[in-house]
């Protein structure tokens, strides 16, 4: 057996590709961001200048900012919540016998094997105002008198991505907790059973245990994604109407590239990784208490 | 900016084995020069015009190979601009009007002032020679001359009873609101009025004609007075009658001609190209019954209003064959191309106009055009236009909304022209 | 279950899951309904659901190879996906497989090197790509799928990373004791006798990374243009451009999403270890 410095020598070396990987393309460009927050450097060149917090204080006082912060917030809450229900349910269900039970299994990677891009531009599709597939059914089952324009007004245009991007990820909800649920052993369950315990008693005491780490795990990863979001609003509406479903992401592309203003976008970002950074550490936290599960 | 950022350690790690991949891929030993086009796959021309046009060059030019690209009219600035600090991007580009400001300050597109002939200087409208202007320089040839005409559905007046088309904004109103009562269809006027600079040109149209402003002479906003605040309101007031369609919030000009096309909607402000794909079998169902004028105007203001809506085609300062990309751009531009693609774009050459190849079987286009042509109202000229027009689409929309009303929206939009932050 | 069922339990089980096969499957089989319809039917109201006549010539229509067609331009977009995709796979199994053995035979020692790359990669692209595309700038690099490929590199090769890692744990570290013995070298140990046992796990974890290279879209869409386009921002410029003809959005939505959808498939069994570790896309 080797030991010691050896070890430890070689350890390091076989991780030096991946830590040099991520410190070229992500470590050196977070650097990067932070130096150029502070400065008014454009997109495409020009005098830079150091700013120091101008940036800052500008993106903190400014009322459209914590407005697509607010619209980012409605957007994890309510997509995630969202995803949480109905993909536990799903599984629930999932985990009863019943006829067509691994067809359906089958039927849940679907959504989730979809490019998020033909999932938005399908989305948009079925949402069209005139021709499109949800207004035909909603009118047909008497449900809406008239098409309605749900990408066109403030009020209905970011639930209507939501749905779009629940019925994308409740899957990935569903897959996790179906995994945990038929981890729990049957004989747990049957002795359960015997003792005569109720539906609701049974599912807190026996199955709540096995679940609730890798939903929570689940759930964590949800809203660091969900945070980020991106590429649905920029196929579904761009940010509009009326800036209804403007996302951080959109507002430092648009700052960024948009208005190449590459110096304010930066330091947009910057507010954005600190957010993130609480979260991710809360998700890296929950992974090594729990250890890893598959 | 380049030598601010670079860093030694990534261009020697990440650019060598790029450079490297790259070099095999596309050295295909063609002795041939390629130039890369970006053009829009929205309005004026089709792609298929583009690709013909493109074609018959080629043709005419061995040697000499075209890529093409299209994009969203929505991607065209950034795509550029993006592709700008790509070095090796396009070497022609499609640009709107209200761009060269920025792309000559950002020194994004070749200055070719001394590049045009007499010949081109004399023959091309002065209308359409705006389009490529910023301080007197001059930043590729105009291409596309363009702007939005009152499109009607002639079937649809008739049935009303109407027997001429609108001449003022009220008028208009009243018509559709005739076209309502008797229920020919739900909502007579379609607009494009999503979040997007398609928004700006229809209000930029009523602008013109309520005599407002955008900038004053000290280059302040001056939209969120009079005119200006009139043209919106005038926006706000055919949504809360009803008159125009709801949807038109979230319409391009894609849908605009979708839904006049499919023949429900009697009134239609779009580009040129609407008229003969209307009047396309293939693309609609109300052939024969297109009519054209010029958007109207407003009593004691004005007789008719346009918006420029012009673009042009450029050499961008990255290109490395700027004389092949001059060469496509004058074959492109030229009044015999541009006569034998009449159909979805009116030609920039004064002579055109009479030509019958131009004028036969779109005679009310071509006289629609000759009045709406020489009233084209400028968007603002500013290196910050982006910024400027991404505040206006917000006030806009916050008036159809509701959220806020015309005057308070403006002028919120007055007060934060910097772009959003 | 051991469980027996009431009638009124079933019909409540059999209803819920009727709802859900349909809420999966309707947005769907419209998408492939799309493809396949006339645009007439499509666009009439009362919409029709079932097109009248297959339609099937858009499907000619995207794979066609007339140049500078928009054919020729989906054919390329699906071509620069699969080579970015399978580059960036590639490499972030050659950068991952080293570095998940070496973290899983540390003992622990080195989980927390593993914790801070996952959560490195896990911050948001917009504060990453300025100085990215400054440097691709400024190398020339830019509209590279070359380029693209080595930036999917920084997303990919964590995650895998992290699948392989558990997976090596469950090799026995015993065989590979028994080979040192017998005097092979680390590269021999890992090449004959641990990567052949872990085989599967390659395979799952390559695929789940191909899976995210092909799905992502933010750095595609700044850092790709004309000839580099990968699909995700050919699919995005195609709906949002002149195209009143839905049913070829809808055609290139069902040809984009074949691979990965038979992918999926394929990862049924291994998907949840994929999930956890961060294989989200979207």
């Amino acid at each position: 057996m080797m030991t010691g410095r050896w070890m430890t020598l070689r350890s390091w070396l076989l991780l030096a590709p991946l830590l040099a990987v991520m410190t070229f393309i992500i470590g050196w460009p977070l650097a990067k961001t932070i130096g150029v927050s502070f400065t008014d450097a454009k997109l495409l060149g020009g005098a830079v200048n150091w700013v120091g917090v101008d940036n800052f204080s500008r993106v903190l006082t400014s009322a459209a900012f914590y407005s697509v912060v607010w619209t980012t917030i409605k957007f994890v809450l309510v997509s995630v919540s969202a995803e949480f229900v109905i993909g536990l349910a799903a599984a629930l269900l999932l985990d009863q016998q019943f006829v067509g039970r691994n067809l359906l299994r089958a039927l849940m990677i679907l959504p989730w094997a979809l490019p998020t891009v033909v999932n938005a531009t399908m989305w948009r599709l079925i949402y069209n105002p005139d021709f499109g597939a949800f207004n035909a059914m909603l009118t047909q089952l008497g449900l809406i008198d008239a098409y309605r324009s749900w990408l066109g007004e403030p009020s209905s245009a970011l639930y209507a991505i939501c749905l779009a991007d629940v019925w994308k990820n409740f899957p990935l909800v569903t897959l996790i907790a179906l995994a945990a649920l038929q981890s729990v052993p049957r004989e747990l369950r049957a002795a359960a059973v015997m003792d005569g315990a109720g539906p609701w008693s049974r599912f807190r005491a026996v199955v709540l245990p096995f679940l609730i780490g890798p939903l929570t795990v689940a759930i964590v990863l949800r809203i660091i994604e969900a945070f980020k979001v991106f590429d649905i609003i920029w196929v579904m509406t761009r940010g509009g109407p009326a800036n209804s479903t403007k996302t951080v992401s959109m507002l430092v592309y648009e700052q960024a590239f948009a208005f190449q203003k590459a110096g304010l976008g930066g330091s947009v970002a910057l507010v954005m990784v600190l957010v993130s950074s609480l979260l991710i550490a809360g998700y890296v936290g929950l992974l090594r208490r729990q250890g890893e599960f598959r | 900016m380049s030598n601010t950022y670079r860093s030694r350690l990534m261009q020697a790690i990440v650019g060598g084995a790029i450079l490297a991949g790259a070099q095999s891929l596309s050295f295909g030993a063609l002795a041939d020069t390629t130039l890369n086009a970006l053009f829009m796959a929205q309005a004026a021309y089709s792609e298929d015009n583009v690709r013909a046009m493109t074609a018959d060059f080629e043709a005419a030019n061995p040697g000499v190979k075209i890529n093409l690209e299209f994009v969203p009219y929505e991607g065209l600035h950034d795509k550029t601009t993006l592709a700008q600090g790509a070095g090796s991007g396009y070497d022609v580009v499609l640009f709107d009007v209200i761009w060269p400001a920025e792309f000559a300050e950002n020194k994004v597109l070749v200055d070719v002032t001394d590049k045009i002939t007499p010949e081109m200087k004399e023959g091309v409208l002065p209308g359409a020679w705006t389009t490529v202007e910023y301080q007197n320089k001059r930043y590729g040839m105009p291409w596309i001359l363009d702007t939005k005409y009152l499109f009607y559905n002639t079937e649809i007046l008739e049935k009303a009873g109407i027997a001429a088309p609108p001449k003022t904004w009220a008028e208009l109103l009243e018509q559709a609101a005739i076209i309502k009562e008797k229920k020919l269809v739900e909502f007579p006027i379609v607009w494009s009025w999503a979040q997007a600079e398609a928004a700006i040109c229809d209000y930029t149209t009523l602008v013109a004609a309520f005599g407002g402003q955008f900038l004053d002479a000290d280059g302040k906003p001056a939209f969120q007075t009079g005119g200006g605040v009139d043209a919106l309101s005038y926006m706000t007031e055919s949504l809360d009658k009803g008159l125009s369609n709801p949807n038109s919030k979230e319409y391009l000009e894609e849908d605009v001609r979708r839904v006049f096309s499919s023949g429900e909607a009697a009134f239609a402000l779009n580009w040129t190209y609407m008229y003969n794909m209307a009047n396309d079998p293939k693309e609609s169902k109300i052939v024969g019954k297109v009519g054209v004028v010029p958007a109207p105007g407003v009593d004691g203001k004005s007789e008719a209003s346009a918006v420029n809506g012009s673009m042009g085609l450029g050499i961008t300062s990255t290109s490395k064959n700027p004389d092949e990309a001059w060469k496509y751009i004058t074959f492109m531009t030229s009044q015999p191309v541009q006569e034998k693609f009449a159909k979805l774009s009116l030609p920039i050459w004064a002579a055109s106009y009479a030509a019958p190849a131009v004028t036969t079987g779109q005679e009310a286009l071509v006289a629609a055009a000759k009045t709406s042509l020489g009233l084209m109202f400028p968007r603002p000229t500013t290196p910050t236009y982006q910024q400027l027009s991404t505040t206006l689409q917000q006030a806009i929309h916050a008036a159809l909304l509701k959220t806020s009303s015309p005057a308070d929206a403006l002028k919120t939009a007055a007060d934060s022209a910097g772009g959003g932050l | 279950m051991m469980e027996r069922r009431s009638l009124p339990f079933s019909i409540f089980l059999y209803a819920n899951a009727i709802v859900l096969g349909i809420f999966i499957v309707a947005p769907l089989l419209w998408l492939v309904i799309m493809s396949i319809s006339d645009t007439n039917d499509l666009t009439t109201v009362p919409l029709r659901w079932l097109p009248q006549t297959l339609d099937l010539h858009r499907y000619g229509e995207l794979t066609s190879t007339v140049a500078n067609s928009v054919g020729a331009a989906f054919l390329q977009a699906m071509r620069n996906s699969l080579l970015v995709a399978g580059m960036a796979t590639i490499a972030a199994l050659a950068v991952a497989i080293p570095a998940a053995w070496s973290v899983s035979r540390a003992d622990g020692k080195l989980d927390v090197s593993l914790y801070g790359i996952i959560a490195t990669y896990m911050l948001p692209p917009v504060a990453l790509v300025v100085p990215i595309y400054f440097a691709l700038s400024a190398l020339g690099a830019l509209n590279s799928v070359f380029s693209l490929a080595i930036v999917y590199l920084s997303i990919l090769a964590p995650f895998t990373t992290w699948l392989l890692k558990s997976n090596f744990d469950h090799v026995p570290v015993e065989i590979e004791k028994a080979a040192m013995i017998d005097g092979a070298r680390l590269d021999q140990i890992l090449r004959r006798v641990t990567l052949p046992l872990a085989a599967p796990a390659l395979t799952t974890a390559g695929l789940f990374a191909f899976l995210l290279a092909w799905d992502e879209f933010f750095y595609a869409l700044l850092f790709t243009a004309k000839d580099s386009k990968t699909l995700p921002v050919f699919i995005a410029d195609l709906a949002g451009g002149r195209v009143a003809d839905y049913g070829l959005i809808a055609t290139a939505g069902v040809l984009a999403s074949l691979p990965p959808v038979l992918i999926g498939f394929f990862l049924q069994k291994s998907l949840v270890s994929g999930l956890t570790a961060g294989g989200v896309k979207g």
